[in-house]
Parts: C-alpha cells; sequence; structure tokens
C-alpha cells in the first residue's frame, strides 16, 4: 500500500511540478520545517530497530541523527520513516524522506539510473549464509538443493542466483516482502537456510526461537557497501551528508570523542582538530551550515567508532567486530577525507 | 437562418447553442480536449521531470535478464530470462491462484449457502458459524494463518508424511508423482480429448432425445464410462506410455516429482474459504428469492428434494446470485495480490516487487501491474456478464 502511495506521489510530483521552476534547497526545507526526515528499516537490530517506547536506536538511526546535530546542534530533531525494502527508492525520489539511511547497498544501477547519490559507506559487509547446526553443513558450497529464504526488493535476490548459478548449483528461492516474515517462516523450518548481509544475519538471528541453534557459514558471496542515500538535483545537501560521515571517521582517527570534544575545542594546538571542530577556518560557510558542525556532530552523537561500538560493536548483541570496517591505519578502509 | 429548419409548431425559434443535441455534444467534445490534454501533459512533464532527474524511463527494462530465481514458474524461466518473461510467469502464478479459488469458492460457498437452508440444524448450524466466522476476519489474517500455522505444524523433509510412498508432505509443500511421457503417449492424450468431446456430445444427443420422446438415458454413467474407458483402451494398445517419476528425498529436499508450494496451498485455500463464506450469503439469497410457490409446484409435479432443487430453484436462483458472485470473484483475484505476505511468487511479488527494485521503474511497472488487473477484472465481468444473459430469466 505504502509502495502504492508512494508511486502516486512520485508519479504526481514528477507530472504536476513545472519542469523548471527551481523549489527552495533542501537544506531550506529542512531548516524550515525543523527536522530531518530519515527513511530507516521496519526493524533490523543493531541499525535501525525501535523500542517499545518507539524510539529508534541504531548505527543507521545514529548517522541521522548526526546530521541533525550538524544542522540544528540537536540530534533530536529528526523523523524516521519505516520503510520496506522495496518502498525506499520511491519514498526518496518522491521528496518523502530527506536522506534514506536504511543498509542500503551502493551498485551501480541505484546510484545512476534511480536518480540518486550514495553519500558514502558506513558499514562493509557483504552477504552470507546462516543455517540450522543440525543440518551439519559447514561450507556455502555444500548448500546444492536447499530451500532458501530471503526478502525480496534487495540486492540478496541476485547475488544468490549468481552465487548458486557460478557454483553450478541448485536451489529453492522463497522472497518474503519484510524481515519479520522470512525470520519467522525460516524458524518454522520453511526454507533451510537464511540469506542476507552478515551484519543483518547477526541480529536476525537474535529474533529467533533458539539463536544458538543457527550458525552463520564462513562464505561472505557479495560486497555490500551500506550507506546513506540522497536524491539527485542538490549538491549542497548532497555535500552536507556527505561529510558528516567524514567528520566522524576524521574524529575518531584524530582522538575526538563526545567525551573529550569540549576539552579538546579548547585546548588542541593541532590544527586538524581545530579545524574539524570549527576553531580555524570557515568550514560550515561552504555547505550552508554553521562552523562548528564538525564539533556539533562529535559532541551530540560522537564519532564513527562510538557510534560503531554502542550499535552494533562486541559489546553490543550482535557482536560484530570491525573488520573491514576499521579505520584505513588500523587495518580496515574506513578511511575520511581530510577538513581542509 | 432561415425558417425552414424551425418546428411547425410554433417553438420560438432560438440559437444553436440552446440545441440539447449540439449543446451535449459540444460540452462533451470540450470535456474530452480537456482529459487527453491533461493526460498528455501530464506524461510529458513527468518524463521531462525523470529525464532531468536521471531516473530511467521506459519500456526497454522488459528486454534486459532478470538475474533472480522463482520457486513456482509455470514456464520455462532461469535466471538468465527476462524481466518480461519473468512478468509472465507471475502472471500466470497469479491466474492458477484465481482460477483454482474461484473453482473452490464456487464449490464450497454452493455447499455452505444451501447448507444454511438445511432442515438439518447440525448442518444448518455448521453453515452459519463458517459464514459468520470467516467473513469477519481480514483475509491477509487468514493466509497468514493457514501458512504460519499450518506449516509449523508440518515436519520437514526428512520426516515426511508419506502416502503409499508416492506422495509426500512436509513443510516443504506437497510433493506429487510427475507423469513422464514416452512414445505414444501422444495418443493417449488425444484419447482423453475425444472422450470429453464425445460425452458433451452424448450429453446434448441425449437431453434432445429426452426432450422428444421423453425417454431418459443414464448419462452420467454412460460418460463416466466412456471418460475412463477410452483413455484406458488407448493406453492398453499403445503399451502404457506413461509412467510416473516417483519423488526422491536427496539432500536437503525431494528431488524429481512435481513440487505444491505450502505458499500457493496456504494462498488458494484461505483465498477460497474466505471467498466461499460470501458466496454462501449470496446463494442463499438466491434460492430464499425463489418463491415457496414453485417448490410446492415442483413436489406436486412428482419430483424429489434434490430433483426440485437442482432443475427447479437453482436455475431460477442463478439469476439474483450472478452479479454479486461475480464481483466475489473480481475479489478472490485482487485478494491474491496479498501473496506478497507469504512469499507466493505472484505478478505483485515477482513484478512489482523484486523486478522493481532491481530496476526502479516504479511508474512503469505499476502502471503495468495496474493494467493487468483491470483487464482480469474486465474479462472476468464480461464472461459473467455473457453467462448472466444466458441464465437470465426471459420475460414474455
Amino acid at each position: 500500500m505504502k509502495r502504492l502511495l508512494s508511486t502516486f506521489a512520485l508519479a504526481g510530483a514528477m507530472g504536476l511540478s513545472a519542469f523548471s521552476a527551481q523549489a527552495a534547497t533542501k537544506l531550506e526545507q529542512v531548516k524550515s520545517k525543523g527536522f530531518v526526515q530519515c527513511g530507516v528499516s521496519q526493524g533490523l537490530p543493531g541499525f535501525s530497530n525501535p523500542n517499545d517506547k518507539g524510539e529508534w536506536s541504531g548505527l543507521d538511526v545514529e548517522f541521522c541523527r548526526a546530521v541533525a546535530a550538524a544542522i540544528f546542534g540537536d540530534p533530536t530533531k529528526v523523523k524516521f520513516t519505516p520503510l520496506s525494502a522495496k518502498d525506499r527508492f520511491t519514498a526518496l525520489q518522491s521528496g518523502d524522506i530527506d536522506i534514506l539511511s536504511r543498509n542500503t547497498t551502493w551498485t551501480i544501477t541505484r546510484d545512476t539510473s534511480l536518480g540518486l547519490n550514495f553519500t558514502g559507506v558506513t558499514y562493509y559487509d557483504g552477504q552470507g549464509f546462516m543455517i540450522r547446526k543440525d543440518k551439519k553443513v559447514n561450507s556455502a558450497l555444500e548448500l546444492s538443493g536447499a530451500s532458501v529464504c530471503t526478502q525480496t526488493g534487495t540486492t540478496t535476490e541476485q547475488n544468490l542466483a549468481d552465487y548458486f548459478r557460478a557454483n553450478n548449483m541448485t536451489y529453492e528461492v522463497i522472497a518474503f516482502a519484510t524481515n519479520d516474515e522470512v525470520v519467522k517462516a525460516y524458524d518454522a523450518g520453511r526454507c533451510d537456510v537464511l540469506t542476507t548481509d552478515r551484519s543483518g544475519l547477526a541480529g536476525e538471528r537474535l529474533k529467533l526461537t533458539n539463536p544458538d541453534d543457527h550458525i552463520v557459514l564462513p562464505e561472505i558471496i557479495s560486497k555490500e557497501p551500506l550507506g546513506p542515500v540522497v536524491a539527485h538535483g542538490d549538491d549542497q545537501w548532497f555535500d552536507i551528508v556527505k561529510w558528516v560521515l567524514y567528520a566522524q571517521l576524521i574524529a575518531e582517527e584524530l582522538g575526538v570523542d563526545s567525551k573529550n570534544v569540549d576539552e579538546q575545542q579548547k585546548t588542541a594546538i593541532n590544527p586538524e582538530i581545530k579545524r574539524l571542530l570549527g576553531t580555524e577556518g570557515k568550514y560550515g560557510e561552504g555547505m550552508g551550515i554553521g562552523n562548528d558542525w564538525g564539533y556539533l556532530i562529535i559532541k551530540h552523537v560522537g564519532n564513527y567508532g562510538e557510534m560503531y561500538d554502542r550499535t552494533v560493536g562486541p559489546d553490543t548483541p550482535l557482536k560484530l567486530s570491525r573488520g573491514l570496517n576499521a579505520l584505513w591505519n588500523k587495518g580496515g578502509i574506513q578511511y575520511g577525507m581530510p577538513v581542509r | 437562418m432561415t425558417d425552414l429548419a424551425g418546428p411547425v409548431g410554433g417553438r420560438a425559434k432560438s440559437s444553436f447553442i440552446n440545441d440539447p443535441k449540439v449543446r451535449s455534444i459540444g460540452l462533451q467534445l470540450i470535456a474530452l480536449v480537456v482529459v487527453v490534454f491533461l493526460g498528455w501533459s501530464f506524461t510529458e512533464n513527468a518524463r521531462d521531470n525523470l529525464a532531468a532527474q536521471k531516473i530511467a524511463t521506459g519500456f526497454g527494462f522488459l528486454d534486459n535478464t532478470a538475474g533472480f530465481g522463482i520457486n513456482q514458474t509455470l514456464i520455462p524461466y532461469s535466471e538468465t530470462s527476462t524481466y518480461g518473461r519473468a512478468f509472465v510467469v507471475g502472471l500466470l502464478n497469479t491466474l492458477l491462484v484465481a482460477v483454482v479459488g474461484i473453482i473452490l469458492a464456487t464449490i464450497i460457498g454452493f455447499l455452505v449457502g444451501i447448507g444454511r437452508l438445511s432442515k438439518n440444524f447440525v448442518v444448518r448450524t455448521i453453515s452459519t458459524v463458517y459464514v459468520e466466522v470467516l467473513r469477519n476476519l481480514p483475509p491477509l489474517f487468514q493466509i497468514l494463518f493457514w501458512y504460519l500455522a499450518v506449516l509449523s505444524a508440518m515436519p520437514g523433509p526428512r520426516n515426511s508424511i508419506s502416502l503409499f510412498g508416492e506422495v509426500f508432505i512436509s513443510n516443504r509443500g506437497i510433493i506429487i508423482p510427475r507423469p513422464l511421457f514416452g512414445d505414444g503417449a501422444g495418443i493417449v492424450v488425444w484419447a482423453i480429448g475425444l472422450a470429453i468431446f464425445l460425452a458433451i456430445l452424448f450429453r446434448h444427443w441425449a437431453a434432445s432425445r429426452q426432450e422428444e420422446t421423453g425417454r431418459y438415458l443414464p448419462v452420467l454413467r454412460i460418460n463416466l464410462g466412456l471418460l475412463i474407458g477410452l483413455p484406458l483402451l488407448a493406453m492398453i494398445v499403445t503399451g502404457f506410455p506413461i509412467t510416473f517419476e516417483v519423488p526422491e528425498l536427496k539432500g536437503f529436499n525431494f528431488v524429481g516429482g512435481i513440487q505444491v508450494i505450502p505458499e500457493f496451498v496456504a494462498l488458494t485455500v484461505a483465498l477460497a474459504t474466505y471467498t466461499a463464506a460470501f458466496i454462501a450469503e449470496n446463494v442463499r439469497s438466491g434460492i430464499q428469492s425463489v418463491s415457496h410457490g414453485q417448490t410446492e409446484a415442483a413436489h406436486s409435479l412428482g419430483l424429489r428434494h434434490a430433483q426440485t432443487l437442482r432443475l427447479v430453484i437453482i436455475p431460477q436462483a442463478m439469476r439474483v446470485i450472478i452479479p454479486p458472485l461475480t464481483s466475489q470473484y473480481l475479489n478472490l483475484t485482487k485478494n491474491s495480490s496479498l501473496a506478497v505476505g507469504i512469499g507466493y511468487p505472484d505478478l505483485v511479488a515477482v513484478f512489482a516487487g523484486t523486478a522493481l527494485n532491481q530496476t526502479g521503474q516504479a511508474i512503469e511497472i505499476i502502471a503495468i501491474t495496474m493494467g493487468v488487473y483491470l483487464l482480469l477484472s474486465i474479462i472476468t465481468a464480461t464472461v459473467m456478464n455473457a453467462y448472466n444473459k444466458r441464465v437470465a430469466l426471459v420475460e414474455r
């Protein structure tokens, strides 16, 4: 239903809006309504998940809060729109949401033919398989003939097809509209294997009746760079969202976190820190926001490492080690562009 | 203007603008032009805006490789097939549910509807409870119930329930043997076709003979013999060319045989039983619309109760039943799009789901999907209206 509504909204927006009329910029729109509208998942532990009070938490959620902090100095000025995998792009295209931060894989089709821009990678992931321990399978290459449950409207369906085809194996795919249905069907034994991004598997496993009866197979069958997305046509907005993540990455690299940021702002001698926190230079101006944008992000949300550890890190139920998501100088590939 | 065209009866001569005929045609023309212009400018504008945002448009994507799997395909399909083919696969899956669902719903609906008027207390009560419970629960809820409740009660493929070692029931669905057609199987298929043709011919002949001479032939028994006997004879003559491939447990799943997936079973059963509750009420109202005098007249002619129902009441009730029945058929077809909730690969799940997500061409795909449902509904309605005309009471 929601998809249909979004599609009508898209058709309406595209059909009725005058072609050349230049509306207010995204930043002006966001400032005038007073909050950032952020598209998230319908519930994926660690990334975007509401608690019983309706408060959202997770890596994707915190990223949206960081954007709100950079613009308003207040991380609570965000409203969340839960979207299914299928509805997410239409919601962004039609302008229902300002940012899509919903563990979305960056692919060429999405980047070039949907009218969207990926602003960076908040989590480097890869697709994996989860299976019951009592099936006694140790490798994804032993899965020929298996029934596989997955979510429709994701890149996983195609990766799955590619992987089984490349290895000359047969399979049966059962694709459901939402994550919860996938987990229920897998739990009920409809399929032998559940496939999605490995970070997703870690989250979904917690929803099963007996999480310990299931293992995640070692194979990673795809590259899944997950990141925030904005709509084409507003480069200023694109820049803001892009640099929020870079600021968080640089802060971690420079050892600035939410606890020492006030002190660092006053006493830091390192010019890079001073530029990041806005005490030297005017780097917010180019984006149309305050020069203390970096300070506000770190103060209210924290650097990338803090955000990671709070939501998906080794001390959370998901227990995901940094791996590829460690900083470039610590064995990973997360790399913030310089503020200068 | 001359006086020639004016009416003789003395009505005041007036401008052609006031001519009701000219006026209505004129207004309709203006309305048409406005609608066409709006539609055209809407489409043009949408195209320009989409192009400006670099969002792909057009129907070229239908020829691209789909690259995803579907677990129930009535025509050959693989990951290398095109989106166009995936569309056809989804459409056929929708039609399969619609056709099987409509047949089941009609049978159950008629039985329950007649049951509601039964003199037997137990039958009447069961029918009433059936109608009141099923029509008052949301269909999606019923589909999920059939899927998750029944699915989780089923054993895994390794402990599946086996019927005569040929049919296997598990949480992977019902696996039945697949017929394999050897040499000469064509003759058997022809024999089946011929038997059906002859049976229809015989029924017509017997009916007209009965009308002329009053003599009655046991049509059902003779036709049954024909339908079984002729293909059997063909089988014997050709030396049993049709064999069955029995499914066999290999690794995770059964290999060979035909797999009826649980999503199909759950969706069809849920939609059929749900719609049947409404059909039952239509049938009841149809029967009750036939005056009791008809029953009494039939009984006094010596017809038995079942005959009265079949030959006198139902034919007259049909004219009341058919129009709302058409609506129920349309509802069932459209409700089949709830399939997406349980992972049945219908048109909405495959085309407006996976294909839409992969290509991102929301406007085109939703337009095609809506067009398909519209077309299906119009075809169903046309067929049912034609049937309605045939059974309608011919008034003198």
